[in-house]
């Protein structure tokens, strides 16, 4: 093996290996998935193709939800288009780092695109190193990923109609809590830190809004509010200085 | 699977990828202003916060603010451990058996 057959390899590896946690995380939402999605009168293999598929946690949730009370498919695609809307901000953040690379790994890591390893390659292309393959890595997390999810969601399908009452269990806290373990290495900073209790506030004032863009709206203050407290910062160092 | 199924999972792969491949797809064409760039670090805090905050204080859709609310307390120890050994898989770890432990024992 060459030298940078090794290093992809390596970072192919540590991408997978640093997603592990997450994978611990998506265990018993996907189960729920599962179990809801067997329970909703959505077929077999629609719930499995809509995992293999589609490979959007919360928007699956939810448009299991809808098939339940059963919404016209036009809606739940809206929702899903919506309740998705986030991971346009998402690639927007990875962009700088991946548009040199060929549309044939951007087609694939836009597929894979979720979350979860959104939140551990960030970190990775913000490292300052001189890795070139640093992709590979965010390749390991999203194969790490995609796996995970398929197995435990078709485990809570077949498990489902044994399981009673699923939903009642309270999996589902595995989503805050993995998602609390994700947000805490980004905020390092004041502005970091105002922008997340700005997003937080946000989000509890949005709550009336359809088809939860209150999301989309509350990370957008977030956003500003964070912006504003950096310039204030700067400004006030500048002023300092003066 | 039924044809409205079929339509179903179409709609939603169509417009899942779409979202997620849009910008990627013509990244060579793009020009981000400074202060684009200079937002995208709040991009993920912000949005996850947005997620997680909600799910925490209305589990079921209801405002549920008191020691009663299991996913709050688990929540409140996921921070605590996050905060203090920096370990994601602790972190993790540590709220769901926080939220196990705590439901069956109150």
């Amino acid at each position: 093996m060459n030298r940078s057959e090794y290093a992809k390899r390596k970072e192919f590896l540590s991408g997978a290996r640093d997603t592990f946690p997450l994978l611990l995380g998506a265990l018993p939402f996907g189960l729920i998935y599962g179990a809801v999605a067997a329970s909703s009168g959505l077929s077999m293999t629609a719930a499995v193709a809509m995992s293999a598929l589609v490979f959007a946690g919360s928007a699956q949730f939810i448009a299991v939800g809808l098939v339940c009370a059963q919404t016209p498919v036009a809606i739940i695609v809206l929702t899903t288009f919506i309740v998705n809307l986030r991971h346009m901000l998402y690639s927007a953040t990875l962009l700088p780092y991946l548009k040199n690379l060929p549309q044939i790994w951007r087609i694939p890591l836009a597929f894979w695109l979720t979350d979860e390893t959104f939140a551990v390659t960030v970190h990775r292309f913000q490292k300052n190193d001189s890795s070139a393959v640093k992709h590979w890595y965010q390749l390991g997390s999203s194969i790490a990923m995609y796996l995970n999810w398929q197995f435990w969601c078709f485990l809570g399908l077949v498990l489902g109609n044994r399981i009673p009452d699923a939903q009642g269990w309270g999996l589902d806290v595995a989503m805050p809590v993995t998602f609390i373990g994700m947000i805490i290495p980004f905020v390092k900073t004041i502005p970091v830190m105002v922008c997340v209790l700005t997003a937080g506030a946000a989000s509890l004032l949005t709550l009336a809004m359809p088809y939860k863009l209150g999301i989309v709206v509350s990370a957008f203050a977030g956003i500003a509010a964070g912006l504003m407290a950096q310039r204030l910062r700067k400004a006030g160092k500048e002023g300092l200085r003066r | 699977m039924t044809a409205n199924e079929g339509w179903m999972i179409a709609g939603m792969m169509a417009v899942t990828f779409g979202v997620r491949y849009f910008l990627f797809a013509m990244a060579d064409r793009i020009r981000m202003a400074p202060w684009i760039e200079a937002s995208l670090k709040f991009i993920p805090p912000a949005v996850l916060t947005a997620i997680t905050l909600p799910a925490v204080l209305l589990p079921k859709g209801d405002w549920q603010v008191s020691f009663a609310n299991a996913y709050l307390v688990s929540a409140i120890a996921a921070t605590a451990a996050g905060i203090l050994t920096r370990n994601l898989l602790a972190t993790i770890a540590l709220g769901l058996a926080v939220f196990f432990a705590y439901r069956l024992f109150f």
